[in-house]
């Protein structure tokens, strides 16, 4: 099954007519597991050099490797939360190579036979458009460790720390069209990984990365040529990379030239790709099926099994989202993030009504966090109190105004939002006797204004401000304007 | 049969009564061997002597036996090949590569050995990383066969490659020796110096710890002056180890005692494919021998046919190179073993290390191993080759529905002389054409003593057997050794006058 998404095509304009540009990605993502694909060292970031080298990891005479049938099983959830086949007979092969920090001088990957066979991601782009993106397979492999070329003025040192490390390797169709569809991929992939928990998705840790494939072509026409991006691994550096690419091909291309098939390597200082090595110096791996392992087997009813406790993925939680209310921006944005998502629902457990709570994180609190330079996991205030927050305001305990003061409060200084109300007196006035005192107190001290506004009925909104400027906010606003209406005179608004 | 009055010509089994009877300290008989190996220096038969681990642990045994705890090779004097990986002893696999290696673990069939009570008198020398049928690709130097030529002294070569542990157990330097059978590394050797060499199936023993030559072929197994002996060291290599995924969970039965009863009603299969041209009429004449031996004996003799027989010394000499090429990539000069000095770039220590490191037959399997992986070639070559090994198995499989073990000769020739084919790869290679297809095919095989050739050296022949049957292949064994009465030994000629 190819997956061809049909829609409108991203065209870029170059001086000779416009060009199309091809993405496809690969994206090695660190299983989150405790031990080593085939060793039982730790797998914990940030210990010292070389602190956690197994004989096997350490490629020692007569070591043999045994397979982590944890990491398996991550890599076979990852397949299904890709919708994607699972193949019960795969195969680990040798892809031989010579470097310091490849200690056998193979890596143990799967090269004909993948764990995991094609699958789909859907992406949402800003403009609401939905793009299908096609899986081609996954794979598990080994990690490499880490050549240190700063430790010595002319040595290098290597920490074998990641060395075994299991990563899956996920490869895309060149389906996407442009910096945009390739940053959205990877960030529903991630989100993907993270609510199954199969790769915690750190990309500053390293333990998800990407390889980009970009190429360009007249619409309509064949592939062209593509490059390997090698090891971009932000979402920017994505749409940077991207886009420094297909610019490259498109100058070289309408100089009259042709694009040479190589690997490059991001820049991100200078925001540039810059050539690593051409077909013609690629390697041969002289793949082989590694005679230390024997073909990995497993049944359909355990794939049933797994399938059967899979948690509930982005695209379902968003449709879920969808149906109490949200609108399918706000669902997208909630759930493309699974602390995000978690902490709106959350909200919504604690009483807060969905889209109200939906309202109040996209356009009050992700502000705040942003501007703080926190996360939804980081930020001050808590579920349980955004939650009260909210309510306070649908059960006209508070005015929307007081709310946000509310909210300032408890950024602040935390603390139980219905206490804090009560304790400096922000609870909203609909005592109307009250309400209709203040309003007379107004119109009398301004006649000029009553003669304005029964002239002009829309004036009555200075009105409105001056009444809750006199009861600090308090006052319920719909109550203060309709008894100002029935003071004027004026018409019922509606 | 009565004991010798030297110790080190007991077998296991008498060694094991002799002890139980207190007629002889554990100590004595590691002193025993320990002054024998120190005599047999001329044979070259060991790469590190370690006297000090014999000593040691022979009295720990002799506490042991005292207190009634022995266990089934309770002070059992062994060498073992340097393949092993022993902790705390040099471990070289006869290679400058690894000529500074000391391992900080010991290989899961070595353990088992200690762990049933044997005492190692040594390492033993071996062709470098087990490439060789003849002991003369060794860094370490050539073993000497003990054996001589009626009326000659020219040296000859012991086999290979598990030659210094075939030697050792020949000129009773050991009461058993292990090895490790990749394409007839066991077999062969066995045959050349009249001893006893069986290769289990393919999972019996742990690899783990065990320098690889070529994972899917490479299987540990006894090698011993008699069959009951080989069983009785097998039942101890032997075990399901997690660590090595391609070892199999079945139960190890106890395969001394499976040795009685006879061979009355068993089918041997004779396979016609194994009556090659050139190879020296003694070799058919004793085939027949042995046919008549086992006939005797009350078993049936079936006519079969292993048609594929040709292709697989070709076919072995892809696979087995193809996976020696990546399994010894891990000698890079940038962890342990040799490196070059006064090199101070990348690619130039790779080269340096390795030019420096690896001997020549050992660069041409990894050339050899390198170009049929090749991208390419990799289906001319490897894959038809894996190929050609279903087939094999298959021919063996079907064979096996009609009978219960094969007898073949076990080499095409006894010991030739040091230096004859070293500059012949092909013929050199040859060697093994009786034993690859049981490795090919993953099965156990034994090769037993049976004769003498013309001018008077040790000639074996084979017992080949349906994976996990070793139990049967030991008795079929025994039945050969025992019609045979093979009680030829080697002059001690290596020893000071």
């Amino acid at each position: 099954m190819s997956v061809q998404p049909q829609r409108n095509t991203k065209l870029i304009e170059g001086a000779t007519g416009s060009w199309e540009i091809v993405i496809g990605m690969e994206v090695h993502a660190q299983v989150s597991s405790k031990s080593k694909l085939f060793s039982g060292a730790s797998t914990e970031f940030g210990a010292e050099p070389n602190s956690q080298v197994s004989l096997v990891d350490a490629a020692m005479p007569g070591m043999l490797p045994v397979i982590n049938r944890y990491c398996v099983e991550q890599a076979v959830k990852t397949g299904l939360g890709l919708k994607a086949k699972i193949n019960l007979h795969s195969v680990f092969d040798r892809k031989n190579y010579f470097y310091p920090d490849l200690p056998a001088g193979y890596q143990i990957s799967q090269y004909k036979q993948p764990v995991v066979g094609e699958g789909e991601i859907h992406i949402d782009l800003a403009n609401g458009e939905n793009v299908l993106v096609g899986i081609e397979r996954l794979h598990l492999e080994q990690d490499a460790g880490k050549s240190l070329h700063d430790q010595h003025p002319d040595q290098t040192y290597i920490d074998l720390n990641r060395a075994g490390v299991a990563l899956m390797e996920i490869v895309s169709r060149p389906d996407m069209r442009s910096s945009e569809e390739a940053a959205a991929f990877l960030r529903k992939m991630r989100a993907i990984l993270r609510y199954l928990g199969t790769c915690d998705g750190n990309m500053e840790a390293g333990s998800m990365r990407a390889d980009v494939n970009v190429s360009v072509r007249r619409p309509g026409a064949e592939l062209g040529t593509r490059c390997e991006i090698k090891n971009v691994n932000s979402m920017r550096f994505v749409v940077q990379a991207v886009e420094y690419e297909a610019r490259r091909q498109i100058d070289i291309l309408e100089a009259g030239g042709s694009i040479r098939q190589e690997t490059r390597l991001f820049d991100s200082k200078n925001g540039e790709t810059r050539p690593m090595r051409s077909k013609e110096e690629a390697h041969d791996y002289r793949y082989f099926p590694d005679p230390d392992l024997l073909p990995l087997t497993f049944d359909q009813a355990w794939v049933d099994e797994l399938a059967q406790h899979l948690p509930e993925l982005p695209d379902d939680k968003k449709l879920r989202f969808m149906k109490a209310g949200l609108s399918a921006y706000d669902a997208a944005v909630l759930v493309s993030e699974k602390e995000a998502a978690d902490y709106f629902e959350t909200m919504v457990a604690e009483g807060a009504e969905a889209k109200a709570a939906a309202n109040w994180l996209n356009n009050e609190y992700f502000g705040r966090l942003n501007k703080a330079g926190l996360t939804i996991s980081s930020g001050p205030i808590s579920a349980k109190a955004a939650s009260l927050t909210v309510s306070l305001v649908a059960s006209n305990v508070i005015s929307g105004k007081i709310a946000k003061e509310l909210t300032d409060i408890i950024w602040r200084e935390g603390g139980d939002p219905r206490e804090i109300v009560d304790r400096l007196g922000l609870r909203q006035v609909s005592d109307t006797a009250a309400i209709e005192s203040a309003v007379d107190a107004v119109l009398a001290a301004n006649p000029e204004k009553v003669e304005e506004v029964r002239a002009k009925p829309k004036a009555a909104a200075w009105f409105v401000g001056q009444v809750l400027k006199a009861t600090q906010g308090k006052a319920n606003p719909q109550v203060v304007n309709a008894i100002l209406r029935r003071r004027l005179n004026l018409p019922e608004e509606g | 049969m009565a004991r010798s009055s030297d110790p080190t010509r007991f077998t296991i089994a008498e060694a094991r009564e002799a002890l139980a009877a207190k007629d002889i300290s554990a100590r004595e008989l590691a002193q025993a061997h320990v002054d024998a190996v120190v005599k047999a220096r001329p044979l070259n038969a060991f790469i590190t002597e370690t006297p000090d681990h014999a000593l040691s642990r022979a009295a720990q045994s002799d506490a042991r036996i005292a207190a009634g705890e022995a266990r089934p090779l309770e002070g059992i004097p062994l060498a073992i090949k340097d393949l092993f990986c022993t902790q705390g002893v040099r471990t070289t696999a006869a290679s400058r590569i690894l000529d500074n290696f000391i391992p900080t673990y010991e290989s899961a069939v070595s353990q088992n050995l200690w762990d049933a009570g044997a005492v190692m008198v040594g390492k033993t020398n071996l062709d470098e990383f087990a490439m060789g049928s003849s002991n003369e690709t060794s860094y370490f130097g050539p073993v000497t066969n003990p054996w001589r030529a009626r009326g000659r002294n020219d040296d000859l070569v012991p086999g290979g490659s598990s030659g210094g542990s075939a030697t050792a157990v020949a000129a009773n330097l050991a009461l058993g020796a292990t090895g490790t059978d990749t394409g007839g590394s066991i077999r062969q050797p066995a045959a050349v110096t009249g001893i006893v060499g069986l290769k289990p199936t393919y999972g019996r023993c742990s690899r783990w710890g065990i320098v690889a030559f070529a994972s899917s072929l490479d299987q540990a197994g006894p090698m011993t002056r008699t069959v009951r002996d080989a069983a009785i060291m097998l039942k101890a290599m032997a075990s399901h180890d997690p660590r090595d995924t391609t070892s199999v969970n079945v139960p190890v039965p106890d395969y001394e005692k499976a040795l009685e009863g006879g061979i009355a009603g068993l089918k041997v299969g004779i396979p016609k494919e194994y009556r090659i041209d050139g190879a020296p009429p003694e070799i058919d004449e004793l085939w027949n021998r042995g046919v008549e031996w086992l006939r005797t004996q009350g078993a049936e003799i079936i006519d079969v046919s292993l048609p594929h027989t040709k292709y697989a010394l070709p076919a072995y000499y892809i696979v087995a190179p193809a996976e020696a090429s990546s399994n010894l990539a891990r000698y890079d000069g940038v962890r342990y073993g040799h490196r070059a000095s006064g090199v101070d770039d990348l690619i130039g220590l790779y080269e340096r290390t390795r030019a420096e490191g690896f001997g020549r037959e050992v660069k041409r399997r990894i050339m050899i191993g390198t170009y049929v992986l090749s991208a390419g070639y990799y289906d001319a070559y490897y894959l038809r080759a894996q190929r050609v090994r279903t087939l094999i198995a298959q021919d063996f499989a079907q064979s096996f529905q009609r009978c219960d073990v094969l007898l073949t000769p076990a080499t095409p020739s006894p010991a030739f002389a040091v230096g004859a084919k070293t500059d012949d790869p092909v013929s050199m290679y040859l060697n093994d054409v009786f034993t690859v297809t049981v490795n090919l095919a993953g099965l156990p095989a034994i090769s037993v003593p049976s004769g003498l050739s013309h001018d008077g050296l040790p000639l074996g022949l084979q017992i080949i057997g349906k994976a996990f049957d070793e139990a049967t292949v030991l008795r079929a064994g025994r039945a050969i050794e025992t019609a045979a009465d093979f009680r030829s030994a080697p002059q001690a000629w290596w020893r000071p006058a």
